[in-house]
């Protein structure tokens, strides 16, 4: 499953990189989080907050670090 | 807030034993009493801004935004810049998403330069600090500086100096529109809270740091600068104190929580309330950090432009300010 979080490389968007993937160990499940932050790709999903989740060329979630059962619902 | 005030006396006077005349006394009350008095207001304030603007997102902004008239777009721009607080490093994605709507660039300027000056912080700040004239004065300077630079940028043609593919996003208008999920539903009290919570925790930890330095250099301003200095040395009528108010503010790169304490410092100590504007303005809004954060979108020119036009224009204020107050 692949995962790709958009952001133009803040803290926040490292961050939620990073607890997708823990998330996803503890349930282990192979998951493939790749960060974005090219912006000509950022704005061709039309995201305007980031950290922003794409998962199967569909934004699923963007603004904010996501919270943990939204996470869990996604992977599993 | 005159607990605090009592709390502070008790604390320094009576407990440590400070002399209530002493430069070091009136710095440390000065302290105490703004720490814990800006502290208290950020953490209830936010929280109860944050419950009320839950379902308020910059995706509604920019829809709302596309579909004004061009001049009734800048006052509009400029005013929702100063009620939707965004950090620096989304700035990049909400320049590109406006311009890529095919908003006008003289709106998406007006929103840009309007948001780090007017906040949520920067208002509750003001209020508690230097009463509502003078916060209401620095709410009606913030935004007429957003709408004057707008209509300026939208004249000289500012797209041309965009990075290309910011200007290519721009003329083809192109990008998906993306609503997220959670505000197409209503919004339950849970979710308000939890949004409320996460919003409190960012913006504290942001800015906790900056309310300590802000009000440090405001309690050393406060009890050790002689009272007349400013009025002697930099007075309403030293014309020129206020574009090198507007030069010193340059390198001091700050929020506005760090600024406000130095504020109320400097309006106490008698300096002319344009020349304190335009010091606070510039501190604020004219940071290299931010700047170059821009670069990514806009080519330097474009960059030159803005910043002068930001540093003539918090001149002026200062001046009208100065004049008339």
């Amino acid at each position: 499953m692949k995962i790709i979080v958009l952001g133009s490389g803040c803290k926040k968007c490292t961050n939620t990189a990073e607890f997708i993937k823990s998330i996803a160990d503890k349930n282990n499940i192979s998951v493939d989080v790749v960060k974005e932050t090219n912006l000509e790709i950022i704005i061709s999903y039309g995201v305007m907050s980031t950290p922003a989740i794409v998962i199967d060329d569909k934004v699923v979630h963007a603004g904010s670090i996501p919270e943990k059962t939204k996470v869990e619902g996604w992977i599993k | 807030m005159s607990l605090i005030k009592i709390f502070a006396s008790w604390l320094i006077y009576t407990k440590l034993g400070f002399d209530p005349n002493s430069k070091i006394g009136i710095s440390l009350h000065f302290f105490v009493e703004d720490t814990i008095k800006i502290y208290f207001l950020l953490i209830v304030m936010i929280y109860i801004i944050a419950i009320i603007r839950a379902s308020l997102n910059i995706e509604k902004v920019r829809d709302f935004l596309s579909q004004k008239h061009k001049f009734i777009g800048y006052s509009m721009g400029s005013l929702f810049g100063a009620i939707t607080p965004f950090c620096s490093c989304s700035s990049i994605p909400v320049f590109l998403g406006f311009t890529s709507a095919g908003l006008p660039i003289g709106i998406t300027m007006s929103f840009l330069i309007t948001s780090p000056l007017i906040n949520e912080v920067a208002v509750i700040l003001l209020l508690s600090l230097v009463g509502w004239e003078i916060t209401l004065i620095y709410i009606v300077s913030g935004i007429a500086v957003g709408i004057l630079s707008g209509i300026f940028l939208y004249f000289i043609h500012a797209e041309k100096w965009l990075q290309s593919f910011a200007l290519k996003a721009y003329q083809q208008s192109l990008s998906k529109s993306y609503t997220p999920a959670s505000t197409q539903s209503k919004l339950t009290f849970q979710e308000r809270h939890q949004f409320a919570k996460q919003e409190l925790f960012d913006i504290f930890s942001r800015v906790w740091k900056w309310v300590i330095i802000g009000v440090s250099l405001g309690a050393v301003l406060h009890g050790f600068v002689p009272k007349d200095w400013f009025t002697s040395n930099l007075g309403q009528g030293q014309w020129w104190s206020v574009p090198i108010a507007v030069f010193i503010g340059i390198p001091l790169y700050s929020n506005a929580t760090g600024v406000i304490p130095v504020m109320e410092s400097l309006l106490l100590k008698g300096l002319p309330l344009g020349t304190t504007m335009a010091f606070c303005m510039s501190t604020i809004a004219a940071s290299f950090p931010e700047f170059v954060l821009l670069k990514q979108v806009m080519q330097w020119k474009l960059l030159t432009i803005i910043f002068l036009m930001l540093l003539f224009a918090f001149t002026i204020i200062g001046w009208i300010l100065n004049f008339t107050h």
